[in-house]
């Protein structure tokens, strides 16, 4: 299959690419890692006129740490965060999404940043990076800004991203601890867009209390969702003491060690979980089966979230 | 048309070529390297997976003039002086193929695996492969020839093990 023609810069510099995308606007695409958009254009569902590939800038090269933030530049690969130990140590919900994301192939090309700027509903970085604090930065003919991810995506596919602007990082807020965060998909065959996704990052106060939690979902919804409500229920709450819940990635483990009432509270933050969700039909399942998964998979994930702020290693890949 | 220039398999390749020419194109259509396969062509597959400076990608999932300046390795490099590579050798041994088609991107995915992790677990495997179909074998055999591969360790330069028999080359390369 080929593309339909298109005229193809590579530039240098990120103002170089600005004023490429000043000229051609609306019928240029920035090609970066290009694992989403070269499969569309081959299917001509996209058919830019003007290509400008950006990975000749070294600028957006890298991942870094700038003080308590992780900046991700619009260059970097899922395979970059994949071998990051900063990533593993201080924000494994990263790292669970980075070895999630497609295949070994797709991760060594495809890019964070295009993933969050193309906004795919089932994307996983949309719904990973939701739970914590990111911020995008955005290069445009009127300078920098930066907006939070929660605003940056606006709808399926739909960034608040003008056509003469692009990303140029990503940056994380690295939490303090102890905290933990685990991100878990459901996936029909190895290396799927999700049927449905959770993460759960949860930052205890020095009583091991919930001093704050993040639950966003993913594929359950036009844009990843966050269950603010059952946040609510859960924030500040001693569900969290004493517990232990090592191993527990599955359906049955957890109840047994936390105690009574913060085994309801769960369960109560397991429905107010299904009720965030808001699916749609299609060949990876009805309504009904997604918000059910929304539920299990919250369960999952806030499992191994809270043994890691314990300090425990635990994995979610393929539970 | 832009002038590009690729190292393959140890070789500079120059060509003009259209912007829109995908790199498995390339390889397989101006310079006849028809090892590399097109199976789905809609980046699932992985039987069009080379390495790329050393990485595993799909090439028909890259623009030609996107690998320029890099290096480029196909099954057609990985034998050195008509010694098969360990993960050929390990594929000829365990009898990891059965149409061979999907051989040459799996064999591929398993160096960029070997490099990353060199004593694999079953489990590192199957997900190191996970990106590439095989409709025949059921993986078992697949998985079996890695480890052989493992077992011995993946050498900078293939050890002369064993002179190839041109059945084994082309059944190793895919053989069309």
């Amino acid at each position: 299959m080929y593309p339909a023609e298109f005229e193809y810069f590579s530039p240098a510099t990120v103002n170089e690419a600005l004023d490429l995308l000043a000229r051609h606007g609306d019928d240029a695409k920035i090609l970066a890692g290009g694992q989403s958009l070269l499969p569309m254009m081959k299917l001509r569902i996209a058919s830019p006129r003007y290509l400008v590939d950006v990975n000749g800038i070294e600028a957006l090269a890298g991942l870094r740490r700038e003080g308590d933030r992780l900046v991700i530049g619009a260059l970097c690969r899922h395979a970059d965060i994949a071998a990051s130990s900063l990533v593993r140590e201080h924000l494994p919900i990263m790292w669970d999404a980075a070895n999630l994301t497609a295949d070994v192939q797709v991760r060594n090309r495809g890019t964070v940043a295009g993933s969050l700027a193309h906004a795919d509903p089932a994307g996983d970085w949309p719904a990973a990076l939701l739970a914590l604090d990111t911020m995008v930065t955005i290069a445009g003919p009127d300078g920098i800004r930066t907006t939070p991810l929660g605003e940056f995506i606006v709808d399926a596919y739909t960034t608040q991203l003008g056509a003469s602007e692009m990303v140029t990082d990503v940056s994380v807020g690295i939490p303090p601890e102890p905290n933990g965060g685990a991100y878990v998909k459901f996936e029909k065959r190895a290396g799927d867009f999700a049927v449905a996704s959770v993460g759960v990052q949860i930052e205890l106060d020095e009583h091991e209390h919930c001093r704050s939690v993040a639950i966003t979902l993913g594929a359950l919804g036009p844009t990843p969702l966050r269950a603010g409500s059952a946040e609510a229920l859960l924030r500040g709450s001693a569900l969290l003491r004493g517990s232990s819940v090592a191993g527990s990635a599955s359906d049955s483990a957890p109840d047994s060690a936390l105690n009574g009432a913060s085994a309801e509270r769960l369960v109560e933050a397991e429905r107010l979980v299904r009720d965030a969700a808001d699916p749609f039909a299609d060949t990876r399942g009805s309504v009904a089966y997604k918000r059910h998964l929304a539920g299990v998979l919250f369960r999952r994930a806030f499992a191994v979230a809270l043994d890691r702020a314990h300090g425990r290693t635990v994995a979610t890949l393929h539970p | 048309m832009p002038q590009i220039s690729i190292t393959v398999n140890g070789k500079v390749r120059k060509a003009r070529v259209e912007p829109r020419l995908l790199l498995v194109h390339f390889l397989r259509e101006q310079l006849l390297l028809t090892g590399t396969h097109v199976g789905c062509d809609t980046s699932q597959c992985g039987a069009c997976t080379v390495l790329i400076d050393g990485r595993s990608a799909k090439s028909c999932t890259i623009f030609a003039v996107q690998a320029s300046g890099s290096k480029v390795t196909t099954i057609e490099g990985l034998a050195t002086d008509g010694a098969l590579h360990p993960l050929q050798e390990g594929f000829w041994e365990e009898h990891g193929l059965q149409c061979g088609y999907c051989t040459p991107g799996m064999i591929l995915s398993a160096v960029n695996l070997l490099k990353d992790t060199p004593r694999p677990t079953e489990r590192q495997i199957r997900e190191g492969i996970a990106g590439n179909f095989c409709r025949c074998t059921g993986y078992q055999h697949i998985v079996n020839a890695i480890q052989h591969a493992a077992k011995k360790g993946l050498p900078k330069r293939a050890k002369r093990a064993r002179r190839t028999p041109k059945a084994a080359a082309s059944a190793a390369t895919g053989g069309r």
